[in-house]
Order: C-alpha cells, then sequence, then structure tokens
C-alpha cells in the first residue's frame, strides 16, 4: 500500500515513533507541517525532554507553553509544546489541591521526581493526559482548537508501554482524579481519532523493530498508521546489473569504455575505486530491496522520503513537508 | 586530526576496561563487540559485557545460554588469546546483589515485595546501575586482562553515569518515610520548610499512587536500609574503577549532527567528571574510493545519460557523487566536532554494504577500526 489513506486523514493525534536513529523527531517535523498546509492549525510535542524540536528549528530551548515556530504554505501554522512531566504533574496537582508555592518548594527537593520513580506509570500517564488535554481542547469558535497534534513519541521499544495506560494504571490508585482522567486518554488512544506512525530505515535491524512495534501495538489494541520510510537513496544501477554488481561482478572494460566516451581517462586505480563503490552500492540496494519486501509484510501504509545528503535544516523540512503532501498527507 | 591508534590501545596491558558509550543506534554494541574479537585475536584474554545486543549477533556469540555469567567463544580461531561474552541480565543482577548484602530472611522479604519488582525492572536507571555492578564484578574476578563493556540503550549518553545516584536518592529513604509517616521521625523539618504544603503533597501523592504502593516502598525501605551501606559502597567502587587509569571510554557516534551532538555533550561530561577519555570512534563513514572530482563526473554522467550511451558507466559516475557528498558531509561533521574538541583522538569506521551478525563481520570491523 502506497501513500496516506481516508482513515488515516480523520486522524487527530499523530503519534510517531521508530528505532533510535531513524529520524523520528524530523519525520514527526515534517509531519506536522504537512498537516498544517492550507491554511489548519498543528501542534507538535515532545514529551522525552530532548529539545530535539527546538534543535530541528535551530531555536533556543522552548518552555513549557505552545510557542508558534513555523508557519505552514497556505497559510497554517505549527505550534511546539515540549511536555515536562513535572511541571505537568505540579499543573496537574495544582487543578485538585492548589498547592500554590508548596509546590515549587517540593519540586526544589526532588518531591516529584520521587513520586513519577514510585511509579514510573504516572510519568507516562501525566505526558499522555498533557497530549489528550491538547488533542480534546475547544478553540474560541466551538471547533478543536488544533485541527491535528503530532507526538514524536518514545523509540518503538518503549512505545507500547508509554501508550499503554491501563497497564500503567494498575500501579496506581484505583479511585481519584488521575483515574478519571487516564480513562479519558485510554479512550483517545485506542479510537479512530489516533494512528500510531512508525519510522524505519531500509536496514535489517530497524525493519525488524517497526514489525515487532507493529506486533506489540495490535497486542495492545492500539493502531498502527503508516510507515514512514525515511532516508531512501535512488538506485542508480540499471535493475539488470544490480545482482551481479552486489556478487562483485561489473564489467570494467564496458565502465572504461563508456567513461572515455564521455572524456573521462581514469587510470586503474581511480577505476578499482569507482569499481568497489559500485559493489557497495549494489549490496545496499539488494538489503534495501530485502528490507522493503519484509516491510511489506506490515501490511500498513508506506511513506517514502528521500535522503538528504546536505543534512537536515528547516529548509529540508519544508521540502519533506513537500513530499509528504504529495503523497496525500492531508 | 587527532588520529585514534586502536590497536596500540587493545595491545597495552594498562588497559584493562573500556566502556563504549554513545547515544542510540550509532552501532555501540557491534562496536564492543568488534573491539573484544580484535583484542582476542590480539593475544588478549578478554571478556564482552553486552546490553541488548541483536538476536543474531549473540546467536554469533554463543550468547544463547541467559545465565547471566560470561561464556567463552569457541567459534574463534585463537592462537592465544581468549574471547568470552555475556548479555546483561539486569533483574538477576539486582537479585544476586540482594542475596549478597542482605541475610536470608531479609532478602527473602525485599524480594517478595511488590515495589521490588517494580524497582528491579522498570525504573529508568536500574539497567545503567546493574550494567556497572557486573563491570565491578568482572574487574573483581581478575580473570581477564580486559574487559570491554556496551551500556544501555538510554534516552542520551549521559544516563549511565546518573542513573546510580538516582536509585541512590530513591532508595535512600528520606523522603519515602517523610511520604508515609510525616507525622513521625523527620517529618517535622520538612513541615517547618513548607508548611501545610506538604500534607497536601502527601494527600496528593497518595491519591494518585495509591496507598498500598506507598506502603509497599516504606516496607521495602525499611527492609532495604540494613544494607544500603553495601549498596553505595559498591556504586561509590565502581565510579572510581571508572575514573582510575586503566579505565577508557570510547565515545561512538555515526557521523550525523544528533549523534555528535550526544558525542560532544558526553566528552564535555567526561571531562568535567575527570573520567578517562580514550576517544572517539566515528561509526559507519562513507569514504571515497576513488580520487575523482565529482563535478567532473556528474557532468559526464550527464552527458552520457543524454545519448544513452553507456548506461552502465553513467551509473557507476552517478554512484561516485553521491558518495562524495556524503564523504564530504561526513568529514565537515567531523571536522566540526574536532575544533570544538581538538584534544579528542577520533578513528573513521567505514560501513560495511551489510549487517553484520557474525564473527567474521566484527573481524572486519576490527580491521577498519584498527586502520585497516
Amino acid at each position: 500500500m502506497n501513500g496516506w489513506t481516508d482513515e488515516l486523514a480523520r486522524a487527530r493525534l499523530h503519534v510517531v515513533t521508530g528505532k533510535g536513529g531513524t529520524g523520528k523527531t524530523t519525520v514527526a517535523a515534517a509531519l506536522a507541517l504537512a498537516l498544517a498546509t492550507g491554511g489548519r492549525r498543528v501542534l507538535l510535542v515532545e514529551v522525552e525532554n530532548r529539545q530535539g524540536i527546538a534543535q530541528l528549528f535551530d531555536r533556543p530551548p522552548l518552555p513549557y507553553s505552545e510557542e508558534r515556530i513555523a508557519s505552514a504554505p497556505g497559510g497554517g501554522e505549527v505550534r511546539a509544546l515540549a511536555v515536562d512531566p513535572e511541571a505537568a504533574l505540579l499543573e496537574y496537582l495544582d487543578m485538585f489541591y492548589n498547592l500554590g508555592f508548596a509546590g515549587r518548594t517540593l519540586k526544589k527537593m526532588g518531591a516529584i521526581e520521587f513520586a513519577t520513580t514510585l511509579a514510573p506509570g504516572l510519568r507516562d500517564v501525566l505526558l499522555t493526559g498533557k497530549v489528550k488535554e491538547c488533542v480534546r481542547r475547544a478553540g474560541k469558535t466551538g471547533r478543536h482548537e488544533y485541527d491535528a497534534v503530532v507526538l514524536d513519541a518514545p523509540p518503538t521499544g518503549r512505545v507500547v508501554r508509554f501508550l499503554d495506560v491501563t497497564r500503567a494504571m494498575a500501579d496506581l490508585a484505583k479511585v481519584g482524579p488521575i483515574k478519571g482522567q487516564s480513562e479519558g486518554v485510554v479512550k483517545l488512544l485506542h479510537s479512530g481519532d489516533t494512528a500510531v506512525h512508525l519510522v524505519a530505515l531500509l536496514e535489517e535491524m530497524p525493519v525488524r523493530e517497526t514489525l515487532d512495534a507493529v506486533a506489540e501495538l495490535d497486542a495492545a489494541d492500539l493502531r498502527p498508521g503508516a510507515v514512514f520510510v525515511n532516508r531512501v537513496s535512488p538506485p542508480r544501477l540499471p535493475a539488470r546489473s544490480v545482482a551481479s554488481a552486489s556478487e562483485g561482478r561489473v564489467d570494467a572494460g564496458r565502465v572504461r569504455a563508456g567513461l572515455e566516451v564521455a572524456g573521462l581517462d581514469v587510470d586503474a586505480d581511480v577505476l578499482d575505486g569507482l569499481l568497489e563503490q559500485t559493489v557497495e552500492h549494489a549490496l545496499r540496494v539488494r538489503m534495501e530491496e530485502r528490507a522493503k519486501d519484509k516491510l511489506a509484510e506490515s501490511d500498513l501504509p508506506t511513506l517514502e522520503l528521500p535522503e538528504l545528503t546536505d543534512g537536515v535544516d528547516v529548509a529540508a523540512l519544508y521540502e519533506l513537508a513537500e513530499v509528504l503532501v504529495g503523497r496525500g498527507v492531508r | 586530526m587527532n588520529r585514534l591508534d586502536v590497536d596500540a590501545l587493545l595491545d597495552n596491558p594498562e588497559t584493562r576496561v573500556l566502556v563504549c558509550c554513545g547515544s542510540g543506534g550509532v552501532g555501540k554494541t557491534t562496536t564492543a563487540a568488534a573491539l573484544a574479537v580484535r583484542a582476542a585475536e590480539r593475544g588478549r584474554r578478554t571478556v564482552v559485557l553486552t546490553i541488548d545486543p541483536a538476536r543474531r549477533l549473540a546467536q554469533s556469540l554463543g550468547l544463547g545460554e541467559l545465565d547471566n555469567q560470561p561464556r567463552r567463544v569457541h567459534a574463534l580461531d585463537l592462537d592465544q588469546g581468549e574471547l568470552h561474552a555475556m548479555m546483561l541480565d539486569m533483574r538477576r543482577t539486582f537479585d544476586d546483589m540482594v542475596w549478597q548484602h542482605a541475610g536470608r530472611e531479609r532478602a527473602e522479604q525485599i524480594l517478595a515485595n511488590p515495589f521490588y519488582q517494580t524497582i528491579s525492572t522498570s525504573f529508568s536507571g536500574t539497567q545503567e546501575y546493574m550494567a556497572m555492578e557486573k563491570l565491578g564484578q568482572l574487574v573483581e574476578r581478575d580473570e581477564w586482562d580486559l574487559v570491554v563493556v556496551d551500556t544501555p540503550p538510554s534516552r542520551s549518553a549521559l544516563d549511565f553515569l546518573d542513573a546510580p545516584q538516582r536509585l541512590s536518592t530513591v532508595l535512600d529513604g528520606k523522603l519515602i518515610r517523610m511520604l508515609s509517616a510525616p507525622a513521625r521521625a523527620g517529618g517535622r523539618g520538612i513541615r517547618k520548610i513548607v508548611g501545610a504544603g506538604f500534607g497536601l503533597f502527601t494527600k496528593a501523592v497518595s491519591t494518585i499512587v495509591g496507598g498500598q504502593l506507598l506502603q509497599d516502598a516504606s516496607t521495602f525501605v525499611q527492609a532495604f536500609d540494613s544494607m544500603f551501606g553495601g549498596f553505595r559502597q559498591r556504586a561509590q567502587a565502581t565510579y572510581e574503577l571508572l575514573r582510575s587509569p586503566g579505565t577508557g571510554f570510547l565515545v561512538v557516534a555515526a557521523a550525523e549532527p544528533d549523534a555528535l551532538r550526544e558525542a560532544s555533550y558526553f566528552v564535555e561530561r567526561l571531562s568535567a567528571e575527570r573520567m578517562p577519555l580514550t576517544g572517539l570512534v566515528a561509526n559507519r563513514t562513507h569514504p571515497v574510493l576513488a580520487p575523482l572530482p565529482a563535478p567532473g563526473a556528474l557532468a559526464a554522467a550527464d552527458r552520457l545519460e543524454r545519448t544513452g550511451d553507456a548506461p552502465l558507466a553513467a551509473a557507476v559516475l552517478r554512484v561516485h557523487a553521491d558518495r562524495v557528498a556524503v564523504a564530504d558531509r561526513e568529514k565537515r561533521l567531523l571536522a566540526r566536532f574536532t575544533r570544538a574538541h581538538p584534544g579528542v583522538p577520533l578513528i573513521g569506521v567505514p560501513a560495511l554494504p551489510t549487517d553484520v551478525h557474525d564473527l567474521d563481520g566484527l573481524h572486519e570491523i576490527g580491521r577498519r577500526l584498527a586502520g585497516e
């Protein structure tokens, strides 16, 4: 399957996960820009205290508030929020207990970190709780404040535990305010409003982790969305040459003759180097083909994003967003 | 650029511990395993402690058995060195520590506590703490010339230095005693500071996490108290081991901005803690193998593609131009790192075109680490 589906277009919370090093934050940011294209308002959220969004958009660290960080083509805008679990806990407690000054003192003492350590699930419940609040918040005109929320989630190894609020709640009090809040979070995460997207590279390990994560999401009754295949480089060799080149067979005479036609006269060392690079390229193309076949087992919509040799800057994010819009993201 | 001489490092008998650290997804585990293979090939009795190896890599090291002890890797044909490998079982390492430091009755009490289950499996610093504990044990056994250790796949490269401290803070128990019995000892002082807010906080926390969990935690900390000194002492001893002259830290990074930024944080942190930084491994680089300027190659490829002659040669030139672009970018990023940290020796490890999951692959990476 290729491209965005109608079902995905209906989602309001887009959770983005992936193995470490696959470019999860980049894809989340590009997706936010793509979703905002054409005049919509999108919130991009991070939860791991990494300030990855600020770095990506080349800005100072984000405060705990929803800041406008980019305009999208066609009048849309992207805001960003870095959720700090300590601040979220205090904000939350304040709603019920009016802690005021005492809250800040307790924070200084490390009491908040202590409470979240005591019950590791509490941290996740607080973070997802804040995300839910953003998704459901009503704007001035009675519509939702945000048309979509994109969550840069923990990596694949931890994401199901992070989203499995029901399990986290088993650690926590069976009654009381947080129980009430968590029920709303569970409802949102398991509804058609939420899609969990996976970022993969065309390499063995990231693909395996992606498939494992899909199975885990299914088992936890969470809905896998699309697979974003990141950093896809163009195949350069004619398809018929790939197999033999990957076995080390590149016709040196033919290459040399071709180079001469183009006016390049190269010595033996250069030619050897060129051939070796070509063999490595062919090996990688083969590996990527195998990875693609394997990834197809997930039976999820797939969207490819190109490798950017110049690295990822703000302009590159717009480029990636444009690619996503071209693949039907809306 | 200051080049890292891996063979000299591995051959030096004073090198007793090598810690491979870096952010997730940069190839730490593979690098640790390849270093161990290389050291064994060069005649040293080596053990490698891996944290969470990919399944096929684990199999290639004979890590099928999960007994939390090093096993000799027989598949490697060596003259005099030896390679042993193990995979960390954090729960078991923790259990062993409890048995060692507490009396039988008390140990049973601790292991049965529900809060212990949380701490020993889900607390985010436990894996780091147990990796360091296991490292301490391996060094203490004194059966190997060299211990190579992989670090857990943390969110950030710095986590494993901080984890023991964070866990200690929790187990220290002052806060938990105040939370579970704020009216009794120790509670009053804190009340003076925060006033009625503390009572409210206690109430809030127990509403949220539940009275039962607080009670379990309190029982656990009380039982743990008697052995806590032993725990802290060990953590301190391991920390000192990490600072000793026989230890070296290798920071592993990909030639990517994020990974190098993490590597920079790590380098600064090691220097602040006066930990011995050995060098940076720039993993999976793509050096250009053919000295041919890219613009000329691209122009020639354009000419060939226009006429449709020699599609193979055109493709070879495109591959080359791509490679030059990637290599230039990697060089730029590494040069930036070196400018910021001129004293840090660095070695680039050219990427293998395929995945590595056997001893041959590790041997080949070992060669590349040594710059062969």
